[in-house]
């Protein structure tokens, strides 16, 4: 019934080698506060399994419930421009109290990201991708944020560093 | 997570069945009945309770998934043993852009007649309904209470039903 997520595009957001075991997907909202708590877990998984893990983030802002959701995705879309995609989605989740318009153009000024780049995001120039990985996620059945994707596979277990680890390396397993 | 309450099998209506009528309240001076809808594939969203937690939440997936379900002319309704003041205040706190239905009196009947009834809790089972435009049943499926069922599965149930109104994307 379900269909698979979308696999990798050039245009998504990829942390981590091609040629890892195993490719963990997240769909987040940069103002859910159940993907703020899962930042630090997945930093500390990533950290722990190095180059064995590729890391890729979709956009699946739930803006009818997070005032700040939409414009923070077009946020780091902008940086993503530049080549500072990671910086801003760091930034974002360290910062999730404050994702007002004002405090995300702060934040773009300290990133020195070019201000036309930010107007032509809020403008809309992102949109389309952002509701793209929205609609993927939705068809490949996210519910919710965060969504977590394991070699394509959704990951229903404990958002907890070891239960990651555990499953992330039994998929590289499988795959090798 | 833990997927207590599994649904009570089989009792839904399956696709093919003509699709029980029913007129519920929508608002405390406003019904809202199935037939109304007619002329349109209609999705029913039964659920067990108003308020459950956010960022997982069934209800407010839907209302996010929602402009998908226009363009394939779809109208989407929520329908809960809730009464109406308690869903008027949940769709202003979550922004729901579709109505909610008080199945409150008498209690979950319409619940019952489709089957997803859980007497022993006195609330409605998660249950999710495809109904085409002459009124038949297309797509049903009931998940266990503590489990959102997304909404892929309606999705690909509206796709053969309805022509897509193409260029209404945003």
């Amino acid at each position: 019934m379900t269909r698979p997520i979308p696999p990798l595009a050039a245009d998504d957001h990829v942390l981590g080698d091609p040629a890892s075991a195993v490719t963990l997907v997240e769909y987040g909202d940069y103002q859910c506060p159940y993907c703020g708590e899962a930042y630090p877990v997945l930093k500390a998984v990533q950290s722990a399994m190095g180059r064995k893990l590729r890391f890729v983030f979709r956009n699946f802002p739930l803006v009818e419930v997070h005032a700040h959701a939409l414009r923070a995705a077009q946020f780091a879309e902008a940086a993503a421009e530049a080549g500072l995609f990671w910086e801003a989605h760091d930034l974002l989740y360290e910062n999730q109290d404050t994702l007002d318009d004002r405090s995300l153009v702060a934040f773009g000024d300290r990133m020195g990201l070019d201000r036309a780049l930010l107007a032509a995001a809020f403008e809309g120039r992102h949109n389309e991708k952002i509701q793209r990985d929205f609609l993927g996620g939705v068809r490949g059945g996210v519910n919710g944020t965060p969504s977590l994707f394991i070699n394509g596979q959704i990951y229903e277990g404990e958002r907890d560093v070891d239960s990651l680890i555990e499953a992330l390396s039994a998929a590289a397993m499988v795959r090798l | 997570m833990a997927d207590q309450s599994l649904p009570v099998s089989g009792t839904a209506l399956p696709p093919g069945t003509k699709a029980p009528e029913f007129t519920l309240s929508a608002t405390p001076d406003q019904t809202l009945s199935l037939a109304e809808m007619r002329g349109h594939p209609v999705i029913l969203a039964f659920y067990p309770a108003d308020w459950s937690p956010v960022c997982g939440d069934e209800v407010s997936l839907l209302n996010e998934v929602l402009p998908e379900f226009h363009r394939f002319g779809a109208q989407l309704v929520g329908i809960s043993t809730d009464g109406v003041w308690c869903h008027a205040a949940f769709a202003a706190e979550r922004k729901l852009h579709f109505p909610l239905l008080a199945d409150f009196e008498p209690k979950g009947e319409t619940a019952r007649r489709y089957g997803v009834y859980r007497a022993s809790e006195g609330v409605a089972d998660r249950a999710l309904f495809v109904i085409d435009a002459e009124g038949i049943i297309r797509w049903s499926y009931v998940s266990p209470l503590g489990i959102n069922p997304g909404a892929d599965g309606i999705l690909e149930a509206l796709e053969p039903l309805a022509p897509r109104t193409e260029g209404a994307a945003a």
